[in-house]
């Protein structure tokens, strides 16, 4: 695997977390509990949807083949993608959708930081943008989940099974293989693995605060940043976002 | 301009207060929260502001229905960014009528009760992409024409959140019509969904600005109140004369075979609206009624938990607090 090979596949893997979080979350349009919610949610929605641009228009210049972020958006299959699982999970309730969120930021705000530094000067700047956005979601995101978590005895129980449900698509983000390997010794990303004390930090320190508790168990899913298998949920959403690109190939939108 | 329809009250109090009341609004001076107003006022602001800021608020679900399907990641994001500044605008607007003495939950519960309206136009479905563009266009383009002269409205709070909230509907509408013209000028399937929008939402924009005012009974005091500005059908002129060459640009059919353009009047002519579907759809029978209000209702119940849940830690935190000082 090239150098260039493995930092396309890198690229895919941040931009589609980005592009099939961002998806996912502005599925709430309209619909959540509160309207500083709704403003919250389309707000986070647009930056990841931002930041998708960014990662998947690098991934495509770095592939050399012509294809735009919204080649690579939307005309993939799902076996082509490389998100992890945890952004392609249902929205489930506001409380699953924060938490999802939650643990991703946590992740994200991680390798940002890391990313800041990485000797591909475009990875950096897009890093350094993205962290500032990221690091208003992390607050907002460990805020919700503190305080639904030690909220009312009803929001407590919601915020404690969407951790249950959640918490083996977490492993997944500190995954290491061929193509991380190739990102470390090149000085372009951190060893995922590195990432871990800091988030095992950051999430015990809001959970605590949360009275929330990390479920037993160290089964982790995994098969979504490596392609070889997703969740049936990911094909639907397909469905829907690449719609109109399907059904009008060639159309200028 | 999402507010129509709204029913003005009379007042029956202190003449001598009355009359200096009328002459502030005369002077054109702003009236503001602190300042003694006509029960009337107060209550026929009430009504069109609450409308308004519901409007907004419903107004997400028709966009909402395609953002999961925008074609490409800039509509997206563009979509994104419209439904956002939406929201806030629903927040101004709740919160400018907080200041005439009511709740933002009292008027979210008088709207689920049915007590309450929001504009017509969001009971009409979105059903392909350019109907994005077309709502963009028609109805952020008939909303700017009212809430540009809403900008000099008496009530200082309604007024300030006017200036704000036309600088981003004219941005919305110039993205709309991007939108539109992108798929006037695409392929033939582009243009028929294009041409497909533009008749379907034309007669429902134009319904946006309510009943002629020869039949509008509530319209004479609230414009000596200044509550309202320009009358429904002077608005709604210019809105068919600002329109009507945007439409020939993008080289779409006229939506309204009776559109000419009058020598003598300076004006296009236009058909009238059918009003026995504005008042079909006011009274709840519209194509969405139902299906919007079921969603707002749901998104409010569902979420009670969510709302109770962080007002119990707020109230936690807070004894936490008093407890350590």
């Amino acid at each position: 695997m090239t150098r260039d090979e493995a930092l396309f596949e890198f690229l895919l893997r941040m931009g589609d977390n980005t592009l099939i979080l961002g998806h996912r979350v502005s599925e709430w349009c309209g619909h959540s509990p509160v309207l500083e919610e709704d403003i919250a949610l389309a707000n986070t929605a647009l930056d990841m949807i931002g930041q998708t641009q960014l990662w998947l228009g690098l991934a495509g210049e770095v592939e050399g083949k012509g294809r735009s972020a919204d080649d690579l958006a939307f005309r993939r299959d799902a076996w082509d993608f490389r998100n992890v699982l945890l952004c392609e999970l249902p929205n489930g309730d506001f409380g699953q959708t924060l938490m999802r969120q939650f643990l991703y930021d946590a992740w994200s705000l991680g390798m940002l930081d890391r990313l800041k530094t990485s000797s591909e000067a475009r990875v950096a700047e897009i890093a350094e943008k993205a962290l500032k956005e990221v690091t208003y979601h992390l607050e907002r995101s460990g805020d919700t989940v503190i305080g639904l978590g030690d909220g009312t005895e009803e929001s407590h129980t919601r915020m404690q099974k969407a951790l249950d449900y959640l918490w083996p698509y977490v492993g997944e983000m500190f995954e290491k293989d061929k193509v991380d390997e190739v990102m470390i010794a090149a000085g372009i990303a951190p060893d995922p693995a590195d990432l871990r004390p800091r988030y095992d930090e950051t999430v015990s320190r809001v959970f605590a605060e949360a009275t929330l508790t990390i479920p037993d168990g160290s089964y982790v899913h995994k098969g979504g940043r490596t392609g070889r298998m997703h969740t049936e949920h990911l094909g639907h959403l397909l469905t829907s976002m690449q719609w109109l690109q399907r059904a009008y190939p060639g159309a200028a939108w | 301009m999402y507010a129509q329809m709204i029913k003005s009250e009379a007042s029956n109090e202190d003449p001598a207060k009355l009359e200096a009341f009328q002459a502030r609004i005369d002077a054109g001076e702003k009236i503001e929260p602190r300042d003694w107003m006509p029960e009337g006022y107060r209550k026929t602001l009430i009504r069109q502001i609450g409308q308004h800021a519901h409007s907004e608020v419903v107004g997400q679900l028709p966009e909402g229905n395609w953002i999961t399907r925008a074609p490409t990641l800039e509509r997206k994001a563009i979509l994104l960014a419209k439904v956002q500044d939406e929201a806030g605008h629903g927040l101004y607007l709740y919160s400018a009528a907080e200041t005439l003495g009511v709740s933002r939950d009292e008027l979210i519960e008088l709207l689920h009760e049915g007590k309450m309206k929001y504009s017509s136009i969001f009971n009409y479905p979105t059903l392909n992409w350019a109907d994005i563009g077309a709502v963009g266009w028609l109805v952020d383009g008939a909303a700017i024409v009212n809430q540009v002269a809403l900008q000099r409205t008496s009530y200082g709070p309604y007024s300030r959140a006017m200036v704000r909230i036309c600088k981003e509907e004219s941005f919305h509408a110039r993205q709309g019509y991007d939108a539109i013209r992108a798929m006037a000028f695409g392929t033939p399937a582009q243009k028929r969904q294009a041409q497909d929008a533009l008749d379907r939402l034309w007669f429902p924009a134009l319904m946006m600005f309510g009943p002629s005012d020869a039949e509008s009974v509530h319209s004479e005091q609230s414009m000596a109140w200044k509550i309202k500005v320009k009358s429904n059908d002077e608005l709604r002129q210019q809105f068919v004369d600002q329109t009507i060459p945007q439409i020939e640009y993008l080289g779409l059919d006229l939506p309204d075979p009776g559109i000419t353009w009058n020598e003598d009047r300076g004006h296009y002519d236009f058909s009238e609206p059918d009003w026995s579907e504005f008042f079909n759809v006011i009274k709840g029978n519209g194509p969405c009624n139902v299906d919007r209000m079921a969603d707002r209702k749901a998104a409010w119940d569902d979420g009670a938990w969510v709302r109770d849940g962080l007002l119990a830690h707020a109230r936690k935190k807070q004894a936490a607090n008093l407890a350590a000082e």
